[in-house]
């Protein structure tokens, strides 16, 4: 701890803290531009300069001078900086006006206006007139990218972009070229950023020189109604804040989640809000005579009713998709348990996880934020580029603070991280289990070793036999020991935690996902779209969804459902993390909220759900699962799943891994609806057909 | 007047034998190793006797520089730099050393690395200079060839020197901005702290030196702190290469002891000025980025870091530019000014705007083309620029416009006199929102 003077006000602070963060902790506003927390200091727009006591005749950048580095006084006084000094003001003011002589001022039709940090403190810290009677400066806009729209005449090369997208991002793509007042922020041959998380720099831009693209002159912010709610993209559950006029959802940002998504966010989830207007179900529909016929609520109940009530209760099955809410598939499973049925599963894909093994035999028992404490890594069967974006980026914070040796076995792919590849498939895994590869001692020696398992290593025939190996060799290496659980589950569906958790799956006499194909007569989909649907064979088939994908094309009753913004829910994260998304709009036209119409089908059907509300279907929830009453809070896992999964074993036959996501921008339903998202994924499919060129 | 036996280099015009058997025959390379025998803290205590304050403009001492780098390693190695990126306007002393006498720098860098316990020493050589590069690298190679540095040389010292050429950045003058180059980065200037001494090339401690600096250091331990310390002013002694340019009738660069005046320098080297005393304006007396003085104040003074100090100007490398009375002395400052606005970097916001935007009011100063309450302006952004920034680039841009400011306010006003009563311009004047 060092002692420091801010403005007469001594206080304590850590050694490692800046000038800035010790005025901050002060109680004084010192105002920034290219600061931030999560990057590394530039020091370059000069707006946190202060005055430092007994130090040379001129302010100091505060933000890049460390409370260490300050000399304390001739008798040993704490050291003392002034934010409210004649010299402070005078060294604002000036910088304030430099940043503004070559800013073209065009707030009235800038997106950034209202929330823009040059106006804000422009406000605060400038003058209010200008002294500048030259021509302005102007800049020829560059092509980044479908997402980000670029105003380059408004910049103020504060660089924070650059260093997102090199430090945060791991791309290098895009950089500041020229010098002097010629300097410009580009991707040099215009190209659009590769990133997964580019949309991130249009936060960081303190000003309107990067903003979002698809969101171009839709809305003010302050028009627009805010609410904080969960991202369902991925499994990673970032914390997001929905923004919306009347009924539309305008766009979506990042709020702040330290344990699990820091302040990044990743495209998909950004970008998806166009998914959420075009392709809805707004109305029930009946299949007729081949075609789906527009129905009202009480027909397509009805030809419900009579198709369950001719089924045997075996031959019903329910599969819940990848975006549903712990409420409504419990409301299902409840409500096929007293149809008799026990064919459900939260599954699609066939991943091999069972809930009977243990809670922590299918959560990522480290924690996004324990990632940090981890010193060694195995991916196994898993790209998290693209199936947890932000967690990725998390992997390569720690991989950045040095001493990470990360080996990777399954496709080849560019983590944006330095990794070992160990090989593609099974054979890989039983030589490293069997101590035939360098690196299981890699593994040994790290004190907290983590093991992620991605699904492209669960959804196959050996799967369980894959995870039982996978724990096999974290206990080897002695991954779980005390207070550390370095063995991972990475999921991909922001539903299936909660599925499992609330044991979405077969139960005694049960069929499966794959079981059920072909094999049932009456078969629900809770907005389950990623399935052969072809397979499903003459079962007549209910969709309960949100979009008109390929579950609705299939089904012969559609009944249209409410997407996560425009219902609350619980979701779990893969970490095990409940949380719960926030309404912050209605569904279109007749959808209703998923287990409204559950509910409201199990009258039809004559076994009522004994709830009326949402609160009461919650009180029903929390009675048979308590670990989901606590939001934002993770019930971990018992260590010792994973000593007794390692035991179970098994026949692995030796295909190689191929990842579970094979279009990034297209995984889910939402995504399929939306322009924007299937742009990104033409761009990205060329850039990897010139790459191969 | 400096004697030619206090000369330390010798051939600085070229015209005697450069290579190193011509070094050796003009004393250089002479009991190296006996020098590097009296153990690094002999050699640093000799240099801060000696009292040589760093060439490159700063007038930092440099023995006590050499003192800051540590005595023990922490695993890192040290590097020595040698900053050969001469390109203030006005200032050619490196080059002449570069090309004609480069045996005193690659000496000067085994001693000065000995002395901080390098390992080795990186040249940056300026991007323009292609024959200096070749006359040093050759230089290098005799050194090499001869035994006298690398492994196992006969001076008893391991030591690499490397040549970077650099690609002609003013900036890479800067010593962190040299770093960053060095680095194969963008030469941008780096925050301070952490200094080299501290985090210096590839995050080692690294001391940055002038060419000057380092070429003269074999030269005072061998002939003694004492004699060197005894030539010139107190706390600015030793010799030191001037550079007379501009409106003197031979423009020169010249060895001479510190402190001389700065009428027995045109004097005794400069063939006096062009057209007599009388029609002398101003100078500036250390590379571009010194404020200007008048010609009354600077005719007796003592061109050294304190007298010109007292003048309200710099030292800087001590290129002398002279200007007479047919000197446009607004339009040269002006174009002083583009040369600052072309070389920022572009990194930190007082420099990168502020340099626009004095060059283009000092374009209008020039042609009397704005209003007197702009002077003011001008002269306070320049003080918005001065102290703002992270390098020095901002305080050189902004310091010969206060220079002419303060002594030839007289002569814009009159122009913007001029101007605003000329009723046949050529052209209406534009607003900016036109």
């Amino acid at each position: 701890m060092a002692k420091i003077k801010v403005d007469g006000k001594e206080i304590e602070v850590p050694d490692h803290y800046t000038l800035l963060q010790a005025a901050e902790e002060a109680g004084a506003e010192v105002p920034r531009f290219c600061f931030h927390e999560r990057l590394s200091i530039a020091g370059n727009c000069r707006m946190c300069l202060v005055e430092v006591k007994g130090g040379p005749p001129k302010p100091a950048a505060s933000c890049a001078m460390g409370v260490r580095d300050l000399r304390p006084g001739p008798n040993g006084e704490a050291p003392e900086i002034f934010t409210n000094t004649p010299m402070v003001k005078k060294a604002r003011e000036g910088v304030m006006e430099f940043l503004l002589i070559n800013h073209p001022l065009d707030c009235p039709i800038c997106d950034q206006g209202g929330e823009c940090d040059l106006q804000d403190q422009a406000m605060a810290f400038g003058v209010d007139a200008s002294r500048y009677h030259e021509n302005k400066r102007a800049v020829e806009d560059k092509y980044i990218g479908p997402l980000v729209k670029t105003i380059m005449t408004r910049c103020i090369h504060c660089t924070r972009c650059v260093r997102f997208t090199t430090e945060v991002a791991g791309i290098s793509e895009l950089g500041l070229i020229g010098r002097g007042e010629d300097a410009e922020i580009t991707t040099y041959l215009e190209q659009a950023m590769t990133s997964e998380l580019q949309g991130n720099v249009i936060d960081l831009c303190p000003v309107g020189a990067l903003t979002s693209k698809p969101y171009a002159f839709q809305a003010r912010p302050w028009e627009l109604t805010k609410t904080e709610s969960i991202d369902v993209m991925d499994a990673v559950g970032s914390a997001i804040r929905v923004d919306t006029r009347g009924r539309e959802v305008m766009r979506i940002l990042p709020r702040v989640n330290e344990a699990v998504n820091e302040e990044w966010i990743s495209d998909k989830t950004r970008f998806i809000w166009d998914g959420l207007r075009s392709q809805r179900l707004d109305r029930p529909y009946v299949r007729r005579n081949g075609r789906l016929a527009p129905a009202s609520w009480a027909e397509a109940f009805a030809a419900i009713r009579d198709k369950v009530a001719a089924a045997k209760p075996e031959r019903i099955g329910a599969i819940a998709g990848d975006l549903a809410s712990v409420e409504e598939m419990f409301a299902l499973k409840q409500l096929m348990a007293a149809l008799g049925s026990t064919s459900i599963d939260c599954r699609q894909d066939g991943a091999a996880l069972d809930p009977s093994l243990g809670r922590a035999s299918y959560l990522f028992n480290p924690t996004i934020e324990g990632i940090e404490n981890a010193d060694a890594l195995l991916i196994i069967g898993s790209n998290p580029r693209f199936e947890a974006s932000v967690l990725n980026a998390r992997i390569r914070k720690r991989w950045r603070m040095g001493g990470f040796p990360i080996g990777v076995i399954g496709e080849a792919a560019d983590l944006r991280y330095d990794h070992e590849m160990l090989g593609a498939g099974t054979e890989t895994l039983k030589d490293l289990a069997g101590g035939g590869l360098s690196f299981l001692d890699v593994l040994k020696q790290a004190e907290r070793p983590m093991i992620i398992i991605g699904q492209g290593a669960l959804a196959r025939p050996d799967g369980a036999a894959v995870l039982s190996m996978a724990a096999k060799i974290a206990a080897d290496v002695g991954a779980v020991a005390d207070g550390w659980n370095g063995f991972g589950v990475l999921h991909t569906a922001a539903s299936r935690v909660g599925g499992l958790d609330i044991g979405f799956v077969p139960g005694e006499g049960g069929k499966d996902v794959a079981g059920m194909m072909g094999a049932v007569d009456v078969l629900f989909l809770l907005g389950a779209d990623e399935l052969a649907t072809d397979a499903i064979g003459a079962a007549f088939t209910i969709y309960i969804g949100s979009h008109g994908d390929k579950g609705a094309h299939r089904a012969d009753v559609i009944l249209p459902g409410a997407t996560y913004t425009e219902k609350s829910g619980t979701y779990v994260n893969t970490e095990g993390r409940v949380q719960m998304t926030t309404r912050a709009g209605f569904a279109p036209g007749e959808a209703r909220e998923d287990w409204a119409i559950l509910r409201a089908l199990s009258d039809v059907l004559g076994k009522k759900l004994p709830y009326d509300s949402l609160a009461q279907l919650r009180a029903a929830l929390h009675e048979k699962h308590p670990h989901l009453r606590d939001i934002d809070d993770i019930a971990a896992g018992d260590p010792g799943d994973i000593a007794r999964l390692a035991t179970i074993g098994g026949e692995i036959g030796n295909a190689r891994f191929v990842p579970s996501i094979g279009d990034f921008y297209l995984t889910n339903p939402i995504a399929r609806a939306s322009a924007v998202m299937a742009e990104c994924s033409a761009l990205a499919r060329d850039g990897f057909k010139q790459a191969a060129e | 007047m400096l004697a030619d036996k206090d000369r330390i280099f010798t051939n600085i015009y070229g015209r005697f034998d450069k290579s190193l058997k011509g070094a050796q025959a003009r004393g250089h390379w002479d009991g190296t190793a006996g020098i590097i025998e009296k153990g690094r803290d002999w050699i640093i205590n000799e240099m801060k006797a000696s009292g040589l304050r760093g060439r490159g403009g700063a007038g930092f001492p440099t023995g006590l520089k050499w003192s800051f780098m540590p005595k023990q390693s922490d695993g890192r190695p040290s590097y020595l730099v040698v900053n050969a990126d001469e390109s203030e306007p006005g200032t050619c002393k490196d080059r002449e050393i570069l090309r004609h006498d480069p045996h005193t720098l690659v000496e000067g860098c085994l001693i000065a690395g000995f002395a901080m316990g390098a390992i080795a020493a990186y040249i940056y050589v300026r991007g323009e200079f292609i024959r200096e590069r070749e006359a040093l690298q050759r230089a290098i190679d005799e050194a090499y060839e001869a035994g006298l540095i690398g492994k196992g040389n006969k001076n008893g010292y391991d030591f690499d020197i490397y040549v970077h050429h650099g690609a002609g950045a003013y900036i890479c003058g800067e010593e962190t901005a040299l770093l960053e180059s060095l680095e194969g980065k963008k030469g941008q200037p780096r925050l301070k702290p952490p200094f080299p001494a501290n985090v210096g090339l590839y995050g080692c401690p690294t001391t940055v030196n002038n060419v000057e600096s380092i070429a003269v250091a074999p030269t005072i331990l061998r002939r003694g702190a004492s004699w060197f310390s005894s030539i010139g002013r107190p706390n600015n002694v030793g010799t030191k290469l001037f550079m007379l340019v501009g409106h003197v009738n031979t423009p020169c660069t010249v060895e001479e002891a510190m402190g001389i005046t700065f009428r027995e320098l045109v004097e005794k080297h400069g063939g006096g000025i062009r057209g007599g005393w009388d029609n002398l304006l101003a100078v500036i007396p250390g590379g571009a980025s010194c404020p200007v003085v008048k010609a009354e104040d600077i005719i007796d003074c003592p061109m050294d870091f304190d007298g010109l100090r007292e003048k309200k100007s710099s030292f800087g490398t001590a290129a002398v530019i002279v200007m007479d009375k047919s000197t446009d002395i607004v339009k040269a400052i002006a174009r002083l000014s583009y040369f600052f606005k072309h070389e920022s970097c572009g990194q930190c916001t007082p420099c990168r705007e502020g340099t626009g935007w004095m060059w283009r009011v000092m374009e209008r100063l020039v042609r009397g083309e704005a209003h007197k309450r702009e002077i003011d302006m001008l002269l306070d952004v320049t003080k918005q620029v001065e102290g703002h920034t992270i390098c020095a680039l901002g305080d050189a841009a902004a310091w010969p416009i206060q220079g002419l400011i303060r002594n030839f306010r007289p002569e814009i006003e009159r122009r913007i006199d001029e101007f605003s009563r000329n009723a046949h311009r050529h052209e209406p004047v534009l607003a900016a929102a036109e």
